[in-house]
């Protein structure tokens, strides 16, 4: 079974997480002013690359912490994890 | 005796249909439920002005370390988050929880959460293998230390595992009330292909 690393706990078993979709996606600042279609693409529409993908996941089982993951979506291949208050890391 | 004595003996433990059972396992390991412990879930951020004096209100200096614990006498500080404790002191202690009160000042929580969980002592020198039947944590001595506390799936069940030693014979499982029997079950059956071996003996 494939190890995802938690920032807290350790390198730890991938059914003790929940996925939580895209990462960094950030509030809209006066969502007041969104129009019909800026607010569905807020609250709808997330990239779908192949590659590597910012996203948030949760230690459900374990310290039950909400964290981010740097995942190459083709692999599977976690190449970095990250507290929420950290900066994304940049990965060539 | 007084209404309190009263309800206090009618209470059914979890685990208490499982006596029985527990006692005819194979030497090799020893169950034992810890029915009524106290447990008092601690909410605080770790750079709270309070953490002081909830160390010196627990008698020990919370850890802050992932996957730790702490201990001084009876009271035991489990880690279950970078914010969150599990606090464990004998049945019907009700002292500790004022005195953390009085020490988070309004920072952080503390709630009684006593009927939430129960505990299950695993012990004896085959301890380590039943707990490897159904979790994924390398529980060796090697890796494992007294004290070390893990959040994880014990036979899918969630489960926290205090190590209470460095030989990897003594620990104990923090499991869901509802989950409780359901374990004990597991836990039992676990033993079965062991009744003939005399490892487990």
């Amino acid at each position: 079974m494939q190890l995802i690393p938690c920032p807290w706990c350790g390198p730890r078993e991938e059914v003790e997480f929940h996925y939580g979709g895209q990462a960094h996606v950030a509030y809209p600042a006066a969502p007041a002013d969104l129009s019909d279609r800026e607010w569905a693409e807020y609250v709808f529409f997330r990239d779908n690359p192949k590659g590597l993908f910012a996203e948030r996941w949760v230690h459900s089982t374990g310290c039950r912490r909400w964290f981010n993951a740097i995942r190459d979506t083709g692999t599977h291949d976690f190449r970095a994890v990250y507290r929420p208050n950290e900066p994304k890391p940049v990965i060539s | 005796m007084t209404a309190d004595d009263v309800a206090v003996d009618q209470r059914v433990s979890p685990l208490e249909l499982w006596r029985a059972e527990f006692k005819a396992l194979p030497a090799g390991v020893r169950l034992r439920e810890l029915a009524f412990l106290t447990q008092l879930s601690l909410r605080l951020v770790p750079e709270s002005p309070a953490v002081a004096a909830v160390s010196e209100a627990l008698g020990v200096a919370l850890p802050l370390e992932p996957c730790s614990s702490a201990v001084a006498g009876e009271v035991t500080v489990l880690w279950l988050g970078p914010d969150e404790w599990l606090v464990m002191t004998p049945t019907g202690d009700g002292e500790t929880e004022r005195n953390l009160r009085a020490a988070v000042q309004g920072h952080g929580a503390v709630i009684d959460v006593s009927g939430q969980r129960t505990t299950v002592s695993v012990s004896g020198p085959r301890a380590r293998d039943l707990l490897a039947h159904g979790c994924s944590i390398d529980l060796h001595p090697r890796v494992n230390h007294a004290g070390s506390c893990v959040q994880t799936h014990l036979a899918k069940a969630g489960v926290a595992i205090w190590t209470r030693d460095d030989s990897g014979t003594d620990f104990w499982v923090v499991v869901r009330t509802s989950f409780a029997d359901y374990l004990a079950r597991w836990l039992v059956d676990a033993c079965v292909p062991h009744r003939q071996d005399p490892q487990w003996q």
